[in-house]
């Protein structure tokens, strides 16, 4: 539905996008990640025709938006950064026109306008100017914009920037309705998000792609995976850190947060399984008779992937004793 | 063709939306009559016709129509609302010929509610009407031609005011290119040649040669090309923008 084939854009010297490829099926939520300034929007003011791309180019439904830009964007829905729309309209004016740009025949209208103004819950604000609207209801307004023609492919820009969480929700419980039938990308820098409601995610950094994959493959990465996390009453650190230190090829991470500590044991290279670690720090408890608030194996952190894989190679980012690298190695095979 | 026309309606209806429109009517009915009955002292010539009316119709547009024409392009690039509209599946030319009919139309409107003077002058007196009718078409197409150049330099910017001035400058130049004061200044030197082609550049002499109550096709075809140039010129900055990502 989606193909995004080798797209560069340049602005002078500056690579904002670099030999970015990937594809999104029907089903599927497309999750792209990056810090500000990844290229995120570029890359998706590129797939939506909005810039020109420098080389490579992208196909919607298999039409390249280079070449036949009107049919590709009439498969298009489109959610730009920050939900433009015209502030002296209202919404009712805003959907109606984009409804008619859009070629609608009268009946398709009608239904259309019903069913993007249920999905997106803007009953009460249909005759309020735009810019009268909160922002939660402005960036409704938007995601109703680019719904309202029920198009194959959904583009979204950061949709739940600056919402509540009751909003992010809405939002979130939106886009999943409409994931069965749609390609939909959706650009974020909310973790949380990507776990959500996205079926694929990408991690990209200074334009390329540093990692890709399900939510879950994305977060075995993290250095975290595999570990068993316990969490303690204060008092109790020292005792329990004493006890764990004893156990071979193993090494504690310790963290306080008032009178809750966490210890991160990680199995050394060559270590014990996860389960078998998971088995062993219970035993240990029980013998010496700690009673944990809660012990768990640790699935991996996305943020913790994510800045990683973000901060690693920039010059002015604090210095990381691990090897980043290899251990990525590891984790995919 | 129906893209066309729901962006000459939505535009147009946005010139409504706020207050800006009737105090921009309202300022304008007020520097025409003021123009007129003052600076042209309509009264003292005693003539039963609207050329004193028309006379200053070039150096009117010259301010007021920059001030519709700057926004045309500016603001949705400050607004952002221009990556919405870029997106649609919606030929270029059709949102550029769109928002430049929407401020046409506004204009004509404008230059329309100037009737009750024309009534005046029917009462007054017996002026020869289709030299009146001729002057209005020539009017609607001067601005027309000023809507154009402020169209496209509005877009080549984000900056309302700048759009403003630059169109200011650009539609002053192409006034005041076949003004008697600048023309003469070439007269004494410059080959008859020369001085021509400066002039016939002029919308103030084309629209001079309408407001006698000639419609000459050659004035009609010099609007129609500098309207036709200046809105391609704003098709090709807006998509020129398109590869700059600005």
């Amino acid at each position: 539905m989606i193909e995004i084939d080798r797209l560069v854009k340049k602005f002078g010297d500056f690579t904002a996008v670099n030999d970015l490829s990937f594809s999104v099926e029907r089903g599927q939520v497309m999750g792209f990640l990056g810090p500000n300034g990844a290229g995120k929007s570029t890359t998706m003011k590129m797939i939506t025709g909005f810039l020109r791309p420098t080389s490579g180019t992208a196909r919607i439904m298999g039409l390249d938006i280079c070449d036949t830009p009107l049919e590709a964007q009439t498969h298009l829905g489109y959610l730009p950064e920050g939900a433009p729309a015209w502030p002296d309209m209202t919404p009712r004016a805003f959907l109606e026109f984009i409804i008619r740009i859009r070629g609608l025949d009268k009946m398709a209208a009608r239904q259309a306008l019903g069913r993007a103004i249920d999905m997106t819950e803007l009953h009460g604000v249909l005759d309020q100017p735009i810019d009268t609207l909160s922002k939660g209801f402005r960036r409704r307004v938007g995601l109703a914009q680019a719904i309202v023609h029920d198009p194959d492919v959904l583009i979204m820009d950061e949709p739940t920037d600056g919402l509540d969480p009751n909003q992010k929700f809405q939002v979130r419980r939106a886009i999943e309705e409409m994931s069965e039938h749609k390609a939909i990308v959706i650009s974020t820098h909310i973790l949380e998000e990507v776990d959500a409601i996205c079926s694929q995610a990408m991690i990209i950094d200074r334009g390329e792609i540093v990692a890709e994959g399900t939510p879950s493959q994305l977060a075995a990465r993290s250095r975290y995976h595999g570990a068993v996390t316990l969490t303690l009453d204060t008092d109790l650190k020292t005792k329990a850190g004493q006890v764990l230190t004893a156990l071979p090829n193993t090494h504690i991470e310790v963290t306080t947060r008032g009178d809750e500590t966490s210890l991160h044991i990680f199995a050394g290279p060559g270590g014990l399984e996860p389960t078998a670690l998971l088995a062993q720090v219970r035993e240990c408890m029980s013998e010496q008779s700690i009673a944990p608030r809660a012990l768990a194996l640790e699935t991996g952190r996305l943020d913790d992937v994510f800045g990683e894989l973000t901060r690693k190679a920039r010059p002015a980012a604090p210095c990381y004793d691990r090897p980043a690298a290899p251990r990525y190695e590891e984790a995919n095979s | 063709m129906n893209a066309l026309i729901t962006i000459t309606r939505r535009e147009f209806a946005g010139y409504f939306s706020t207050p800006l429109a009737f105090v921009f009517i309202i300022v304008f009915l007020l520097a025409n009559g003021l123009a007129t009955f003052y600076l042209g002292a309509y009264f003292a010539v005693g003539q039963a016709d609207l050329t004193n009316f028309f006379m200053f119709h070039p150096w009117l547009y010259l301010f007021f129509l920059p001030a519709i024409s700057m926004r045309l392009w500016a603001e949705e690039r400050r607004n952002g609302s221009i990556e919405l509209l870029l997106t649609l599946p919606v030929p270029l030319s059709a949102i550029v010929v769109g928002k430049y009919l929407a401020a046409l139309g506004f204009s004509t409107l404008a230059l329309m509610l100037t009737f009750p003077i024309w009534l005046t002058v029917n009462y007054l007196g017996d002026p020869d009407n289709g030299v009146i009718l001729a002057s209005y078409l020539g009017s609607i197409m001067l601005a027309g031609g000023y809507l154009a150049i402020g169209s496209c330099l509005s877009a080549l910017t984000r900056n309302q005011v700048i759009a403003f001035v630059i169109s200011v400058v650009a539609c002053f130049l192409f006034t005041v290119s076949g003004a008697p004061l600048v023309l003469e200044l070439f007269q004494s030197w410059a080959p008859q040649a020369l001085v021509e082609t400066l002039a016939s550049f002029s919308l103030l002499t084309h629209f001079r040669a309408i407001t006698t109550g000639v419609i000459d096709a050659r004035d009609v075809m010099f609007f129609a090309t500098l309207i036709g140039v200046f809105l391609t010129a704003t098709v090709i900055v807006v998509d020129m923008k398109k590869g700059e990502g600005a």
